[in-house]
């Protein structure tokens, strides 16, 4: 999932659809130098790492942002880093007491 | 966002204490809360028990990467691995590093853990649940205790 929000075009796109608000691939197409193909190419990317959900609307694709991804990540480093603190107090006290 | 742990901390102690206490396998087993069987050498697995109160039952596993005196010293390993029925051979582990620097007070320790974009996300599920897991059970412990004696 990091590594698919290491590329600039997709973290555009990502805040793009991160108002919440689904968009079509041509409207995520719209003021980018980007061809359809390949913004359609990039939301696969997303897609495959839960990041962007994908509805079909009438004639058209409509794709939007999934943040749970991002939060359950964000809060699993948390977690890791808080042991880290305890573990490392812990040495601290070890080496300076 | 960032798939990376960093940590810089100053210890008032030289720098060779501060290299005893990570890289001693006894010593590091008193801070980390472990106890290793043997020492840590580059390249082999080093194994012990997690004297954690809670989680006493779990096997606590690392491979030793590098060892370079006074400088640095490295693991990886299975954060959270600490379900006795899950294979995590197949995972990709994270590679922790511990860099020491002599300062005028002593020594700077700077931390890093780095590689949890591989981590599947259902084991965060896993890590968030043992985590709260300690709490939810005590509290069960103590409700089934009340409806005993009740």
């Amino acid at each position: 999932m990091f590594a698919a929000l290491g590329d600039e075009t997709r973290l555009s796109l990502v805040a793009k659809l991160s108002g919440g608000q689904p968009r079509s691939i041509a409207q995520l197409t719209e003021g980018s130098r980007l061809t359809r193909q390949a913004v359609t190419k990039h939301l696969r990317v997303l897609e495959r790492v839960a990041l962007v959900r994908s509805r079909r609307s009438g004639r058209e694709n409509l794709f939007e942002f999934d943040p749970h991804p991002l939060e359950d990540a964000r809060k699993y480093l948390d977690l890791v880093s808080e042991q880290w603190d305890q573990a490392l107090a812990r040495l601290k006290s070890f080496v300076e007491g | 966002m960032s798939d990376r742990i960093e940590k810089r901390i100053e210890l008032k102690a030289p720098i060779s204490r501060v290299w005893r206490a990570l890289t001693d396998y006894r010593e590091f087993g008193e801070w980390f809360r472990v106890k290793l069987e043997g020492p840590f050498v580059p390249g082999q697995i080093a194994r012990g028990k997690i004297i954690h109160p809670g989680y006493e039952h779990v096997v606590w596993q690392a491979v030793v990467q590098k060892i370079e005196p006074e400088r640095l010293f490295s693991f990886t390993w299975h954060p959270y691995g600490i379900d006795p029925k899950r294979d995590y051979s197949t995972e990709t582990p994270t590679l922790v590093e511990f860099r020491l620097e002599e300062t005028k007070n002593g020594t700077l320790l700077v931390l890093t853990e780095s590689g949890f974009d591989k981590i599947p996300s259902d084991r965060r599920a896993e890590a968030f649940r043992m985590n709260d897991g300690g709490w939810t059970q005590q509290m069960k412990n103590i409700e089934d205790y009340v409806a005993r004696a009740s």
